[in-house]
């Protein structure tokens, strides 16, 4: 569905991607691994069109996203939860959940959207009056996510949602993407978190230094030596 | 006695017009990060405006804000289309200093333009009850100015309302707070732009028709303008229109109380000393968030 293809990408003169190729399908979990400046971020912020790709294609059910403004890539059916959450800290939950449904594509299913979050995260229902900013992380997570999710997409990308929150929540924000995964919404999780990523993921990509070094089944990932030396090894179990 | 309350009420009734030139700016500033320098000027031609819709169509100046305000807001469009929207996103230095070219090149050239078209002298609008008055024990009240303060409260009461419950209020919120994150939410931060600018342009439309049929316009009145809204947007900080509003009616009893103490000449010091302190002791501003 999400099909990456040659992609580089830049920050000014500094090249931040390499040739990189990737695909997400319809339905799936996929995980993209790797350490703190592979380019995660900048694959998953280019995808979303707040950076623009400087060589490769990225299309998405057969559309060019590469011209595209990310407010109609939102249209095209994907959504992104960006890092450190970016929410609308002066409004209340219920603010930012609605905006989430702002473009044509979400705005019937507004109602609909906002129970399908309320019960996903029940704890966000009796909040839904309050102002985000007031919110504990693993609040503002679900509302990051309950967000995204208002956009009724086909692909829910995440990046680092496990960050900044507390362990016993990270647990329960993973459970929260396998549910959405099962109403057939395709995820895409770029996470630290090793272990918790390829618990719930089919595949994953490791990057590394603006390249796919590995790619594979969870379990063979989980299985890999370099993965296991690197991603899973004594310091990396303790987190 | 009763004369430093008659005039701290005359302040307090300019002070209206000062919170509704400010609510435009802010907004703008706000939602943009630019600040518009030529906005002054933007309210000298709403107060053009008003003069012409008066003589041409003879009507009532009040009713006047009913043509004034959306020919200010499509002048506003313009405005963004033609200048604005091309520094909006770019990175911050350039917009900041692309911004103020833009501005006051835009200023110099209003200002040149009403000078060539109506020449520099002041005009005003003449009503039939240009003279009523409203007596409040001591004090007298001139209607015109009354129900200006009442319009102008009115205005920044309905921009608060679009702010909090439209669609496009709240996308306009959003883009405020952060502006990639609300293109994630499926927003054309554009258009977001263009509206918030508008909208700004029609308040200072409205502003300056208010301006006229109260007082007087004349071309070289923009830079006051501007200086003005400058000082309250300073003083109630971003983010609340009726703060602003609030900021205007403070800045105008200040400056009326510091000419009652200090004599006229100290009007518009006190402004300044405004400024200053604020952004020293609490730089966003008393309503800021």
């Amino acid at each position: 569905m999400l099909e990456i293809r040659d992609l580089d990408a830049a920050y000014g003169d500094i090249r931040v991607l390499s040739t990189v190729s990737l695909t997400v399908g319809a339905g799936e979990i996929v995980a993209l691994l790797g350490p703190n400046g592979a380019g995660k971020s900048t694959l998953l912020n280019t995808v979303a069109g707040l950076l623009r790709p400087g060589r490769g294609t990225i299309t998405f059910a057969g559309t060019d996203l590469a011209r595209l403004h990310a407010h109609l890539i939102v249209e095209q059916g994907i959504a992104l939860v960006p890092e450190g959450r970016r929410l609308f800290g002066g409004m209340t939950v219920e603010d930012n959940l609605e905006l989430g449904a702002f473009a044509p594509r979400a705005r019937a299913g507004r109602t609909a959207g906002l129970e399908r979050v309320y019960t996903l995260f029940p704890d966000l229902l009796s909040r839904r009056r309050q102002l985000v900013r007031a919110l504990s992380g693993g609040q503002q997570q679900m509302v990051a996510v309950g967000r995204a999710l208002m956009t009724n997409p086909r692909l829910l990308m995440l990046d680092e949602p496990s960050l900044g929150i507390a362990p016993r929540l990270v647990a329960s924000i993973m459970q929260s993407l396998v549910a959405i995964n099962r109403t057939g919404v395709a995820v895409f999780l770029v996470e630290q978190n090793v272990p918790a990523a390829l618990g719930l993921a089919h595949r994953a990509y490791v990057l590394e230094s603006g390249r796919i070094a590995l790619a594979g089944t969870a379990a063979e990932l989980a299985a890999d030596p370099h993965v296991r030396r690197a991603y899973l090894g004594p310091l990396a179990m303790r987190q | 006695m009763s004369l430093l309350a008659q005039q701290l009420l005359l302040g307090l009734l300019i002070g209206g017009l000062y919170g509704l030139a400010a609510a435009g700016l802010s907004l703008v500033f706000g939602v943009m990060k630019v600040l518009d320098v030529a906005h002054g000027e933007l309210i000298m031609l709403g107060g053009y405006g008003v003069v012409f819709v008066v003589a041409l169509l003879g009507l009532d100046p009040f009713a006047a804000l009913l043509i004034v305000i959306p020919l200010s807001l499509l002048l506003g469009a313009v405005l963004y289309w033609g200048l604005f929207g091309f520094v909006v996103r770019a990175d911050e230095e350039t917009r900041v200093k692309n911004s103020l070219l833009i501005g006051f090149g835009l200023a110099l050239a209003l200002h040149a333009l009403a000078v060539q078209l109506w020449t520099a002298d002041e005009r005003s609008v003449v009503t039939p009850y240009a003279g009523a008055v409203v007596s409040v024990g001591p004090l007298t009240i001139p209607l015109v100015r009354l129900a200006s303060l009442v319009i102008a409260f009115a205005l920044i009461g309905g921009l608060h309302l679009l702010l909090a419950r439209w669609r496009w209020g709240k996308a306009i919120r959003a883009t405020a707070e952060d502006w990639q994150a609300a293109m994630l939410t499926g927003i054309d931060i554009r258009r977001a732009y263009l509206l918030a600018f508008a909208i700004g342009t029609a308040l200072a439309g409205a502003a300056g028709t208010l301006v006229t049929i109260g007082y007087s316009v004349s071309p070289s009145i923009g830079l006051e303008w501007t200086l003005k809204a400058l000082i309250v947007v300073v003083l109630a900080g971003l983010g609340s229109m009726l703060g602003t509003f609030v900021g205007g009616l403070l800045l105008g009893v200040a400056e009326a109380a510091s000419a009652a103490s200090f004599g006229g000449p100290y009007r518009e010091v006190v402004g300044l000393v405004i400024f200053v302190v604020v952004l020293v002791v609490r730089p966003r501003g008393l309503f800021g968030r």
